[in-house]
Order: structure tokens, then C-alpha cells, then sequence
């Protein structure tokens, strides 16, 4: 009583069906299951992370170079570990780099800003695994606006 | 059918003492009646009394108020589920409007009682079908849709459905009505070699006088919720009764009276 | 008019309320409280057709342009507070909690819900159900339950196409037209879903709405006044009554998944 035709297209229903659940699930809810072989991986400690999420941009001067690809906190430090995935493509960074949190606009999300050291002879090239020292924490307006009010206030 | 060798054999359906109301509406008061076997039973009344709902309580789809309605001496609404569905693969239906599946081909409409219940393969199945089809002379519109047939033939196809499964009874709902005269003719025709020919029993609802005398074995005639006469086709036309002769002379006034009951008209008009 | 006849009419229409849903769980547990056959199963696969297939370009189309639509106004209020990478969580949050699910149901009500309460309305009327019925084939399992459950596949399947082309057409309107950089896009928006809060509470919804969706349509057939303005009538019920439950359910939902 079916045709073939029936038959075919409820089956690319269903596949459809089934294709969207898998795009809400790992492209949008982003389980993690892939693993992408052309990054190599960086890790930086700050005190405070503030807004930063996975997946956030890092960039050099405005370039996206990688992205966040997990946030943990040190156990014995009590303090946040980032753990960078960063583009093969970009691995010319050396040791003396720095990472600083930014914010895109007054309110926008945020990202971490590299911003390449200098380079000398007996300074290596970051490569994967390695830790970046020189970290600049995450502004968090609350505490300027406090510091702001104190300052203020402590001047009359 | 080896029962049937007894020379007087019981009635195939026996109504007893059979009363129905809708609501309010009384539509059966008190109705008696049999249906004998191997014979064309018809039960004729004027539109509006409800023959379709006696079908419908012969097959078990409406309960009586009062009273019992026996199929081969089994009582059709004290038994079970699966077991009058067992009664209904003995007997079935051809409704008014054909009632042909609309989203399947005439072959499959004819074939869907058999796939359902025979369990026969495919190929014996075609077979069937197409010496059904043949029956009713519509085997060249195997593949046709039921809407691009016209009303006659649809109600044919319907026939050569209603009796695929070879069932012991057919019951014709109004088979004639809204049919031209030769789409009427084939029809009688049909209906009376078919009874014959499958020793079917058959129970025709008509108010169309003429074609149910022509091939009835025997009648009821209905009126005022009850069975007013009955007998041979001959008999009735007899018959002295008042309500029987305006009904088979097809007299617009009389004991059935041409106003529907209202309160007196000078009245109306002027209060 | 009495008061005590007020009283005595909201009475009957009480009665009668609680008579029809007795006559509709009746029906659908006589359509599904059945072992299926092996035949059942082809009966369900031509009624996903009818009721998904059939739906399916409806679906994808309006998912695009209300996910466009959702990112294009979401866009203009967002960039007034400078924070438009927010779009992301916004267009996906509204899709995957209340759009996806409710549109789709309200779509489906209107394309598959109506056409199932013509169909049946149409096969009563011409007694095929009364036919099927002496022919001793039960209509409940042989019209009902596929269609049922063909209602109840479908539309979860169709709330997540839904959702997933709505999610694309706000990124095609926040990334490729107005610029927001495609990767604070996805990874804003995937930081802020959640799996078990928005991705298994849209199913749930999506499935309680298919039931309710279909089962409304396949009574309103089933108990249809077997002539054309009683099945446009039927029909008309089905839509209105399917949409107002799918709305009032969805509250419901809402405040037991994230009212507290």
C-alpha cells in the first residue's frame, strides 16, 4: 500500500528530524565530543576571570587567534585556570606574551586580549602545554565604580 | 451451508418486542420481525422512520432501549466485542452513500476486507477481487479512483465489496435511491442474481415501491414506529389497508398525512 | 431567566464538559491501549507522510523567517545597550524555550490538526467508519491510533527543525547581514544553553503538545455532525480549541520548568 516515494521521503523526515536534534545538541548546547587536531594548547592563571566564558575569542590586535576551551580553578591555588585552544596557524608567540581580559564595548562580552612580547635570543617560542605567566585580570566595574565611590568619598 | 436442508429453517434474524428512542424521539415502538433465510427480505417505509437505524441495530452498532435483536440465535448486543465482530464477518452492509474508501483504489476497496480478515495471499486475493468485479461488471475500472465513478458505479463497487468476503447476509441501505433507471435496473438485477446465485440472505430498505416488489421474497412495510403490514409482494398489493394503499399507490394525502403536525393554521396565521 | 436556570445550565455544561473528555479519553485509549499488528505499522508510516512530511515545508519555512525576524528586532534593541553578541542567546533561548515548541504546535493545529478533523469528519460522514465497523475492522485502530501516534512522532520532529532552521536564520541575519562576529555569535549562545534546561525541556514540551494538538483534532472528527457544516464547524473547533490548549498548557510548562 506504500510507494517508494512515501517511503523515502518519511525517512528523510525523520533523518531531518534527527539531524536538527543533533545540531541543537552539539552545535548549540555544545556537548563536547569532537576533538580538533590543528590547535595546540596554552594555559593561563588569573585571579579573577570575570565574564569570560568558553569559547570566548582570543585575539591579537582585533584577529581571533583561539578560543577558551575550558575554565577550571586550580585546587590548590583556589584560583581560575584557563585553558586556551589556539590556531596551529598562529604559533610564532613568544614566551614573554601577555594575556589581559578586555570587554568589546562598555557592556559587551568578553575576551582575551594576547599581546606578543618581546623576542630575544634565549626566548622560546610558546608551544603546547605551555603556561602563560603574565596575566591581567578581568576589569570588574562593580569594584571600580567601589574603588571610584571610596576615592571619592575619602578626598573630603 | 448444511443447515439449510431443514425444510422449515429458522429465521437468520429475529427482532423481538424492539423499541429505540433518540432523546426524546421514539423511532421504535414495539417492533417484531424476522428475516428467513436464503430470501430477499425488504422492509419498505416512508423516508424519515428510521430503516437505517434498524440496519444499524441488526449489525449491532445502536443497542435497543428494550427488546433483543437475534443473529443465528446469538442475542447481537449481550455478546462481547470480539465476538460480535466475529457475527459481522457473516453479514455485511451496503450503506447509501456506497461509503467506498475515498483514498484507495476500487481493486484495494474491494480487496480490504479480505486482507483484513482471510489471510489468504496476495494472488488468490487478486483473484477474488477481480471475479467480484467481474460480477458486477466493473473489472476494467480495477484502477480507478472512487470519485471519478459515478454514483451508480460506486454503489456497484460497494456491492462487490460488501460481498467479498461471501457473508451469509447483505443488508442494502436504500440501494436505489438517486439512481437513474438503468443504473436502477443493473442494481435489481444485481441484488436478486447475487441472492440467488450465493443463496444469500438479503434485506433491502426502499421506499422505492415498485423496484422492491419486483425482487422481494417477502415484506414489511413500516409506519408510525411500527410494522403496519406484511406478507408476499403480492399480498400487499391486495392488501385493503388505508396507510398501504396510499403508500404503494404513492397518493400525496391521506392516513399518512401530507402536513407535518402543527397547531391549527387559522390560528397561526392570525395569532 | 432564574437564577436557579443559570445555575442549572452551568451545571449541564459542566456535565457536558466532563462527558465530552470522557468520551475522548475513551476514544484514544480504545485507538492505543492495543497490542499493534505487523500492518499497523505501514498504516503509521503513510500517516507520517500526511501529517510530517506534508507539514515540513510550512515548518522550515516559517522557522527561517521568525528566526530572522527575532534576530532583526533583537538586533536593533540590543546594539542600543552595545551588547549585540548577546543576539545569539537570545534568538536560540526564545526558540528552544517557547517559539519552536509553541509556534510549531500552533502551525500544526492549523495545517495537520484541521486536515485530520476534515478527514475523519469526511469518512464519518460518508459512514466509511460505520462500514469499517461491519466489516468488523475496529475504526478506532484502524483511523484513530495511526494517526495519533503519526501526530505525536511528527511534531517534536518538526519543533526541532523548527528550532534549529530558526537559530541558522538568526545567524544569517546577526552574522552575515549586521556583522556580529560568527564566533562570539556561537560561542555566546552555546555558553548560555543548556542541555537538560532548554534542549529536554523543549522536547517534553513539544511532545505534550502533539498529544494534546492531535488528540483534540482526532475527536473533533471522530464526534463530527456527519454533514459539510458540521465538518467545517469540527474543523474550526479543532484549530481554536488546539491552539487556546497548546497557549494555556504552555504557561503551565513554563512555570514549572523555570518558574522557580
Amino acid at each position: 500500500m506504500l510507494t517508494r516515494k512515501i517511503e523515502l521521503l518519511v525517512g528523510l523526515f525523520i533523518l531531518s528530524g534527527l539531524a536538527a536534534f543533533l545540531v541543537l545538541v552539539f552545535n548549540v548546547a555544545n556537548v563536547e565530543v569532537k576533538s580538533n587536531s590543528s590547535n595546540y594548547t596554552l594555559y593561563a592563571k588569573f585571579s579573577n576571570i570575570g565574564g569570560l566564558k568558553v569559547r570566548s575569542p582570543v585575539k591579537v590586535g582585533g584577529v581571533v587567534v583561539g578560543r577558551v576551551s575550558e575554565i577550571t580553578l586550580d585546587p590548590a591555588e583556589l584560583v581560575p585556570v584557563v585553558k586556551l585552544a589556539m590556531d596551529k596557524q598562529f604559533n610564532q608567540f613568544p614566551e614573554t606574551s601577555s594575556l589581559s581580559i578586555l570587554t568589546s564595548g562598555l557592556l559587551g562580552e568578553q575576551f582575551l586580549g594576547l599581546t606578543p612580547g618581546f623576542i630575544d635570543d634565549d626566548i622560546a617560542m610558546l608551544v603546547d602545554g605551555d603556561r602563560i605567566d603574565d596575566t591581567h585580570s578581568a576589569l570588574v566595574l562593580e569594584e571600580l565604580i567601589g574603588q571610584f565611590l571610596y576615592s571619592a568619598s575619602s578626598k573630603d | 451451508m448444511e443447515h439449510k436442508v431443514i425444510t422449515e429453517p429458522k429465521p437468520l434474524v429475529e427482532i423481538h418486542n424492539l423499541s429505540f428512542s433518540r432523546g426524546e424521539h421514539v423511532i421504535f415502538d414495539d417492533v417484531s420481525l424476522s428475516i428467513p433465510r436464503g430470501k430477499v427480505t425488504a422492509i419498505m417505509g416512508p423516508s424519515g422512520i428510521g430503516k437505517t437505524t434498524l440496519l444499524k441495530l441488526m449489525g449491532g452498532q445502536l443497542t435497543p432501549d428494550t427488546g433483543k435483536v437475534l443473529f443465528d440465535d446469538v442475542d447481537v448486543n449481550k455478546c462481547r466485542r470480539e465476538e460480535l465482530f466475529e457475527l459481522r464477518k457473516r453479514m455485511s452492509m451496503l450503506f447509501q452513500s456506497g461509503a467506498l474508501f475515498t483514498d484507495m483504489n476500487v481493486f484495494d476497496n474491494v480487496a480490504f476486507a479480505l486482507r483484513e480478515h482471510s489471510g489468504l495471499p496476495e494472488m488468490i486475493i487478486k483473484r477474488i477481487v477481480l471475479m467480484k468485479l467481474e460480477a458486477v461488471g466493473l473489472r476494467g475500472a480495477a484502477k480507478m479512483m472512487p470519485n471519478e465513478l459515478s454514483g451508480g458505479m460506486q454503489r456497484r463497487v460497494a456491492l462487490a465489496r460488501a460481498i467479498a468476503l461471501e457473508p451469509e447476509m447483505v443488508m442494502y441501505d436504500e440501494p436505489f435511491a438517486g439512481q437513474d433507471p438503468i443504473s436502477m435496473g443493473v442494481l435489481v438485477k444485481l441484488i436478486r442474481e447475487l441472492s440467488d446465485a450465493l443463496q444469500l440472505t438479503s434485506v433491502v430498505i426502499s421506499h422505492d415501491v415498485q423496484e422492491v416488489l419486483s425482487i422481494a421474497d417477502y415484506v414489511y412495510v413500516m409506519a408510525d414506529k411500527r410494522v403496519i403490514a406484511q406478507g408476499t409482494p403480492a399480498e400487499l398489493k391486495a392488501s385493503e389497508i388505508e396507510q398501504l394503499k396510499q403508500f404503494i399507490g404513492g397518493e400525496p394525502d391521506g392516513p399518512v398525512p401530507f402536513h407535518f403536525p402543527a397547531q391549527d393554521y387559522q390560528k397561526d396565521l392570525l395569532g | 431567566m432564574s437564577l436557579l436556570d443559570k445555575v442549572a445550565n452551568l451545571g449541564r455544561s459542566g456535565i457536558e464538559l466532563i462527558m465530552g473528555l470522557g468520551r475522548a479519553g475513551l476514544m484514544l485509549w480504545g485507538a492505543i491501549a492495543r497490542k499493534p499488528r505487523a500492518k499497523d505499522f505501514s498504516l503509521f508510516v503513510k500517516q507520517l507522510y500526511v501529517v510530517g512530511v506534508q507539514s515540513m515545508v510550512l515548518i522550515f519555512v516559517s522557522g527561517l523567517f521568525i528566526g530572522m525576524v527575532l534576530a532583526l528586532q533583537g538586533y536593533n534593541i540590543l546594539v542600543g545597550f552595545g551588547t549585540e553578541e548577546s543576539l545569539g542567546p537570545m534568538v536560540a533561548l526564545s526558540l528552544l524555550r517557547e517559539l519552536g515548541p509553541v509556534v510549531t504546535a500552533l502551525l500544526f493545529a492549523g495545517r495537520a490538526g484541521s486536515a485530520l478533523t476534515a478527514e475523519i469528519g469526511l469518512m464519518k460522514s460518508t459512514e466509511q467508519l460505520s462500514s469499517l465497523e461491519m466489516m468488523a475492522i475496529d475504526p478506532l485502530r484502524q483511523i484513530i491510533a495511526p494517526r495519533f501516534w503519526a501526530g505525536v512522532v511528527s511534531l517534536p520532529l518538526l519543533a526541532l527543525i523548527f528550532t534549529a532552521v530558526g537559530i541558522y536564520g538568526g545567524h544569517i541575519v546577526g552574522v552575515e547581514w549586521k556583522g556580529i562576529d560568527s564566533g562570539s555569535f556561537w560561542s555566546i549562545l552555546q555558553a548560555s544553553v543548556e542541555w537538560r534546561q532548554d534542549i529536554v525541556n523543549c522536547l517534553i514540551k513539544s511532545i505534550v503538545f502533539a498529544v494534546v494538538v492531535t488528540w483534540i483534532a482526532l475527536y473533533r472528527g471522530y464526534q463530527v455532525i456527519p454533514n459539510p457544516e458540521g465538518i467545517s464547524k469540527a474543523t474550526t473547533q479543532t484549530v481554536v480549541q488546539s491552539s487556546l490548549a497548546v497557549l494555556a498548557l504552555d504557561f503551565l510548562l513554563t512555570a514549572l520548568m523555570f518558574g522557580r
